[in-house]
């Protein structure tokens, strides 16, 4: 960097201004933190470690345990994620070494547009259409002769753990996908001509370059994704079920960590809002470990890329 | 001795841009024959139609005829996966997977199109292949080994013998020595010379001595025409056509 000496006051100004402006992006960061690990000391004071680990949350007594909530947030991502990394991976690569240049562009950005809907929009998506079709066209006729796995076991309702994994995969495929396709990009043109010179196909040429360059990118696309799921409010707060229960199947209501304190943020107080909110400091904390490490895992990517690795 | 390509009238195009204009060619089993020009003049893309590497470069196409043993390879009725299996290749920059060992790197071209092989075959070939490169007496220690931890003379011996594990009959190598020292580039021009008993070698090349020094025939291209092939020896000290000379002297290019 070069620092110019003789400085002109404007400038002087300018430097100022946007240093401040990026402190406070840190310091908002900070203070949310600060504020959440405040209002929920009460919490962790009642329940210490036993919050995460308990499955009662009942304000009637005022006993509070995060358990259900952690579980259906971690099932529903991870399930989701399941669903989104091969379906983004398929489509990236589709476009970027299949696809005819005329529909290339149209694909990408529609694919791309459904991260701009906002998330209620696809949680009324979800209630009207996903759930409906999921019910009649999946769980039933899955419960009727693989009832007996403990994943499909019970009623089918229709608002389920695994609703909210579908509508959630749906949400974080853009994401995935733009970060593959980038990945995907930055294989060398050569490599690729090195498998097609040995006689390979162009699935060869995919798989092997992929697993010679793209694994820790589409790692790092993955856990982007895992992010944004984790955090997800309203969509699943709207198809989930919202009882705070652990059932071993997908096709049972859950609940998940975003959803709980969206439901019941408004009329709590005291203890229960205390609980809320150290929830929400769990959340906090996951979601900022998970992106930190994504882009972390991208960010050695491209370091490597411009190695010629 | 019979010829292995006979290419009638070849033309391609960049979109709109002709690059390569009626080219008329046989190639000998056997010879080593190196196709010299000034940059831009389409030798790497006259070679890369010979296995067909264009295939996926958008907005190429070309017409005429590639025959190789009677067979038009430029039809699309031709398997390209197959004739690369026949017509290897070696890049100008040395391109070994980064992530599979010397050993891995050699033995990748033996696992395509689902082909299972013992180990104990897949390491004789390996060993086989290393040996046609010159290199296995360098790398016998230590296969496991990443491949782009060798040097950049020994990651291009190692994709030559890549390129020969696969048992093609021709060898096409697209300036294979641009990216080397002096060394290496030797080495290399050492092994062309071996490799021209059992395989035919098409090299691209800007460097004269080096053409001069390896090729049975030399074939000189400019602006996308073919303008004289000959014997090596001939090119050199008496060419037919005017524009060669000029080249070989040095006055453009």
């Amino acid at each position: 960097m070069v620092r110019n000496t003789g400085r002109n006051p404007k400038d002087k100004l300018f430097e100022g201004a946007s240093a401040f402006f990026a402190f406070a992006v840190l310091a908002l960061t900070a203070l949310l933190f600060v504020v959440l690990l405040r209002e929920s000391m009460q919490a962790i004071r009642d329940f210490g470690a036993s919050f995460l680990y308990s499955r009662t949350w009942d304000p009637v007594v005022d006993q509070y345990g995060a358990l259900p909530f952690i579980y259906g947030t971690l099932v529903s991502s991870f399930l989701a994620i399941l669903m989104a990394v091969p379906l983004s991976l398929g489509a990236a690569i589709f476009i970027n070494d299949f696809a005819p240049p005329w529909l290339k562009n149209p694909v990408a950005f529609l694919a791309e547009l459904l991260a701009a809907i906002p998330s209620v929009i696809f949680g009324l998506w979800g209630i009207f259409v996903l759930v409906p079709l999921l019910r009649d066209g999946f769980m039933k006729p899955v419960s009727k002769y693989l009832g007996w796995i403990p994943l499909f076991e019970g009623p089918a309702y229709g608002p389920s753990v695994l609703a909210a994994s579908v509508l959630l995969a749906i949400m974080i495929v853009p994401f995935i996908l733009s970060v593959s396709r980038e990945v995907l990009a930055t294989v060398p043109q050569r490599q690729k001509e090195a498998v097609l010179s040995l006689g390979g196909t162009r699935w060869e040429m995919i798989r092997i370059v992929v697993g010679q360059h793209c694994i820790p990118g589409i790692f790092g696309a993955t856990v982007l994704g895992l992010g944004r799921a984790l955090g997800e409010t309203m969509a699943v707060t709207m198809v989930i079920g919202n009882r705070p229960e652990i059932f071993y199947s997908f096709f049972q209501q859950g609940y998940s960590m975003a959803a709980v304190i969206a439901n019941e943020f408004a009329e709590a107080g005291g203890l229960q809002l205390s609980s809320l909110i150290l929830i929400g400091l769990l959340l906090f904390l996951v979601t900022f470990v998970v992106n930190l490490a994504s882009q972390w895992m991208l960010s050695r990517m491209v370091k490597n890329a411009s190695r010629g690795i | 001795m019979a010829n292995i390509f006979e290419i009638r009238n070849l033309c391609g195009w960049f979109g709109d841009h002709q690059v390569l204009k009626n080219i008329r060619m046989e190639i000998a089993k056997f010879s080593v024959t190196s196709v010299m020009g000034p940059s831009g003049c389409g030798k790497s893309t006259f070679i890369r139609c010979l296995n067909r590497m264009h295939d996926l470069t958008p907005g190429f196409r070309m017409s005429g005829e590639i025959l190789l043993d009677d067979v038009n390879i430029a039809s699309d009725r031709v398997d390209p996966v197959n004739l690369r299996r026949r017509v290897g290749m070696v890049f100008q920059q040395p391109n070994p997977f980064p992530r599979m060992s010397v050993f891995e790197n050699v033995a990748v071209g033996l696992k395509l199109n689902g082909k299972k092989m013992s180990r104990g075959e897949l390491a004789d070939a390996v060993e086989r292949s290393l040996n046609m490169a010159a290199l296995w007496n360098e790398v016998r220690d230590h296969l496991d080994r990443p491949g782009i931890s060798l040097s950049g003379g020994q990651q291009q011996r190692l994709c030559i013998a890549r390129a020969l594990a696969v048992e093609p009959e021709v060898l096409l190598m697209d300036e294979p020595c641009s990216a080397l020292d002096p060394v290496s580039t030797a080495k290399i021009e050492e092994l062309i010379e071996d490799l021209s008993e059992k395989y035919t070698i098409v090299v691209v090349t800007h460097n004269m001595q080096q053409a001069a020094r390896i090729s049975d025939n030399v074939a000189f291209f400019l602006l996308g025409e073919l303008i004289e092939m000959d014997k090596s020896g001939k090119i050199f000290t008496n060419p037919s056509d005017k524009r060669t000379e000029e080249y070989i002297t040095g006055r453009f290019g």
